[in-house]
């Protein structure tokens, strides 16, 4: 048993000394925070269930409570575990490589040839061993994914195998494709820029 | 002009036939660690009350606490991001009030004007209208989740670019449409918003709960218990009132989540809808804009959430 007093503190520390405690276990053991107030015993009782664990409370005073929580797993095997099972039920194709087209047209030069590399480009992706796990599309690229294009059935194999296909909003705004989008789901800078950065690699026809 | 009896967001004087003054102040106690994007918070924060009546801010006063260990140069900064964003209003500044404090606060007294025939009043929302809400929700959730320091780096940015975004091009690109009724989200958090507006129009709002524009990490951050005391208290207040069906717990918190400076929530009639969203994209709004739900008659709950 292992006790974690926050008495006194306010939110959201109760929340972080209990997670840093859970963090720390080595092996599967139980939880006793002390707290004083019923908004601690709902956070932590928020956090605890989300992290698996088995969570009871009960009020001791008039300012005290004490949750109990029954970890049967500490935190590293959980994740371990959720690692296992997905090579078990899939095979997972996907790295963490990232596509990034920015055009409807691959390379510069003659645009009619353009569009049909670049379709020639997706199709190419198709067929990798190991899928990448989003491919994003910004600028011209929206119109790739949008009504009209010619990728879309290769572009909706590959989201039924997982690979995240992601358009730019403000790009399908501009062009007038809201509407349009007949793949994938509508991103924005921020998630366009948080999945560059995760990417073990980038590729850009 | 209106009485305190439906918690409007401002007080507003006639002048003449044509002109009204709104006036309003508000600040309060840092939300961010920058003290200049602090600054810029505090303002649009108070600038907003305007916004929410209809109405132009022209006159802006500072009010500040500040102690006297701090560097003078963070005040500076605060200063500076208020100035800012009051420039941005197209309001001025000129000049206001300052007082010793153990911790800093920052706010405005504004003063602006609208005919009286333009005022946006809270209550009025009529059944078949929609409702239009032109920021996404989940700023007090992420701040915080930025005090625990379990917050990415991308979500205190975004949650910062969203409280220091002004209403201003929002309300622009709605005051020329037959607006029944409008508000600003703030601390009692949209659910709280909308029940105030509900019950002063007696009607019942239907809230699509899976179309309200949120922050993405701000319902993952609702799961892990960074919940503030604040949303606990909305909830309180007033889920009696509320048919939450089989609504998930972490979409309540995130629906009662106190924000700051948050955005418009207006109630339009629904044959304008489709343009009243044009006009907005136009005006390029640095947030998200979310249509999340409809009026209908009074029903048994005040509020009634669809998944």
């Amino acid at each position: 048993m292992i006790t974690v007093n926050a008495m006194g503190d306010a939110c959201p520390i109760p929340v972080v000394k209990t997670k840093k405690a859970m963090q720390a276990m080595t092996e599967p053991d139980t939880l006793e925070v002390l707290v004083d107030n019923e908004i601690a015993v709902q956070n932590v009782t928020k956090m605890a269930k989300s992290s698996g664990g088995d969570v009871t409370s009960e009020k001791l005073g008039e300012k005290e409570f004490k949750i109990v929580i029954k970890m049967s797993q500490v935190m590293s095997e959980l994740k371990a575990q959720e690692k296992e099972e997905d090579v078990d039920c899939m095979p997972d194709r996907r790295k963490d490589t990232i596509v990034v087209i920015s055009s409807d047209r691959m390379g510069s030069g003659n645009d009619e040839l353009g569009k049909v590399l670049i379709k020639g480009f997706i199709f190419a992706v198709t067929q990798l061993d190991e899928l990448p796990k989003a491919i994003l599309f910004y600028n011209g690229g929206a119109r790739l994914t949008s009504e009209g294009s010619d990728s879309l059935e290769d572009l909706k194999g590959l989201e039924a195998q997982g690979v995240e296909i992601m358009t730019c909003g403000t790009c399908l705004d501009y062009y007038g494709l809201k509407e349009k989008l007949r793949v994938g789901s509508v991103t924005n800078m921020y998630s366009i820029v948080e999945t560059m950065n995760n990417a073990g690699k980038i590729i850009r026809p | 002009m209106v009485g305190i009896e439906t918690s409007d967001d401002a007080a507003i004087y006639k002048v003449t036939e044509d002109i009204a003054m709104i006036q309003t102040v508000d600040f309060f106690t840092p939300v961010v660690d920058d003290p200049y994007t602090f600054g810029q918070i505090a303002a649009a924060n108070a600038l907003s009350d305007v916004y929410a009546m209809g109405g132009e801010p022209k006159v802006a006063l500072n009010i500040v606490g500040f102690p006297n260990c701090l560097d003078p140069e963070i005040l500076g900064e605060i200063l500076k991001g208020g100035a800012d964003k009051v420039k941005e209003a197209g309001a001025v500044l000129v000049g206001g009030h300052s007082v010793q404090d153990d911790e800093p606060k920052y706010g405005l007294s504004v003063s602006g004007f609208v005919h009286p025939d333009k005022i946006f009043k809270n209550y009025g929302c009529r059944p078949g209208d929609v409702l239009i809400l032109t920021k996404q929700i989940g700023s007090g959730i992420i701040n915080t989740a930025v005090k625990a320091e379990m917050a990415s780096a991308l979500a205190e940015r975004e949650s910062a670019i969203v409280m220091a975004s002004l209403n201003k091009k929002a309300k622009e690109a709605l005051e020329s449409y037959p607006v029944n009724a409008c508000t600003d989200i703030t601390g009692f958090g949209l659910l709280g918003h909308c029940m105030e507006m509900a019950s002063a129009s007696d009607v019942t709002m239907e809230i699509y709960v899976h179309d309200v524009a949120y922050m993405k990490e701000a319902a993952d951050y609702a799961k892990m218990g960074l919940v503030p005391a604040g949303t606990y208290k909305n909830r309180e207040h007033s889920i009696e009132l509320v048919d939450a069906g089989n609504v998930d717990e972490y979409y309540l918190d995130l629906l009662y989540d106190p924000q700051t400076s948050g955005g418009l929530l207006f109630s339009l009639p629904e044959k304008y809808l489709s343009e009243a969203l044009a006009d907005l994209k136009e005006k390029k709004l640095d947030t998200e804009v979310s249509v999340i739900g409809r009026v209908t008659e009074k029903k048994e709950k005040f509020i009634c959430l669809c998944p």
